[in-house]
């Protein structure tokens, strides 16, 4: 079991780092309205077979051999059923993986979001090759944090580069407070 | 609010300083294990204290990096730590306090903190 949301958050991207994406998407939208927390992590990495995808919940099933069990996808399939969410896997070979997770937002089971700017910023940090966009909605707005327009930005400066990842810590939790009312 | 112009002369400035890192230059390697059970144990913030205290430290020749499962989850988060012409140290059961004492004792000074090791720890 994950303490935060954000770390099955970084878990299952690193599903898709080691599907070969080259770009990983991280939505996150707090819906008050529907009482939901909606997370989706996507990729353009290789994609599963319908077999693949059924098995994957499994936690007794996994494509490594260092050990016997695949907890990442069950714990989070388990943090959603527990707030009486739905998780659901949508998968192409050839084409991609979207991992969509929803919980119930004001659920009392429900896990807390945590620090998805350090979740971000980890993936970065460990996969400077691969784009990674974060966005995050809620009521009082949205904003997007795009490795692709960073890179633009930085003209061959690393994104690994110590400087580089603490401004977008700061960009992400800066751009958080604005839209968020509060911890969740 | 931070804005892209501000990484733009982020950039600016670094482009000005010639020590820009060049991860393909670091002798010193650091990985840190972030499958499933490295990241429940606790691996993240153990990944941020090296990066932060090799960052402090200006530390130009150590590159901190990300490893999977290397089937000892009991003994997570583990960190190993690749210097040349040495061998392999495997650290176990690292926290972010730990992480700092062995950039100090070990990158920086070549003492390797042996009470955090796997061979200290294995029963």
């Amino acid at each position: 079991m994950m303490q935060e949301l954000s770390l099955n958050i970084l878990d299952v991207a690193q599903n898709s780092v080691k599907a070969g994406a080259s770009l990983i998407t991280i939505a996150v939208e707090e819906d008050e309205q529907e009482d939901l927390l909606i997370i989706a992590i996507g990729d353009n990495g290789c994609g599963m077979t319908p077999q693949q995808v059924d098995r994957v919940t499994d936690p007794f099933y996994t494509t490594r051999t260092t050990r016997k069990v695949g907890l990442g996808v069950p714990f989070l399939k388990m943090a959603c059923e527990m707030t009486g969410g739905s998780f659901d896997i949508r998968s192409q070979p050839g084409v991609g993986t979207t991992v969509t997770a929803r919980l119930g937002l004001h659920n009392i089971d429900r896990t807390p979001l945590g620090d998805v700017a350090s979740t971000v910023t980890s993936l970065i940090q460990c996969n400077p090759d691969i784009d990674f966009v974060y966005s995050h909605k809620t009521a009082a707005g949205e904003f997007a944090a795009d490795t692709r327009e960073f890179r633009q930005v930085l003209e061959g400066i690393p994104l690994s580069a110590p400087e580089v990842i603490g401004f977008i810590k700061e960009y992400i939790l800066e751009h958080l407070n604005e839209i968020q009312g509060g911890t969740i | 609010m931070k804005s892209l112009a501000e990484l733009q002369a982020l950039r600016d400035k670094m482009k000005g300083n010639m020590g820009i890192r060049d991860e393909d230059d670091a002798s010193i390697r650091v990985v840190v294990g972030m499958a499933t059970c490295g990241i429940a144990a606790g691996a993240r913030p153990v990944l941020q204290a090296f990066t932060d205290e090799v960052a402090k430290r200006g530390l130009q020749n150590v590159a901190v990096g990300q490893t999977g499962c290397i089937g000892i989850c009991q003994y997570e988060p583990v960190v190993e730590v690749f210097m040349p012409g040495q061998e392999k140290v495997t650290y176990v059961k690292m926290t972010a306090e730990k992480a700092v004492q062995v950039v100090n004792d070990h990158l920086v000074n070549g003492n390797v903190v042996t009470e955090y090791t796997i061979g200290a720890n294995a029963k």
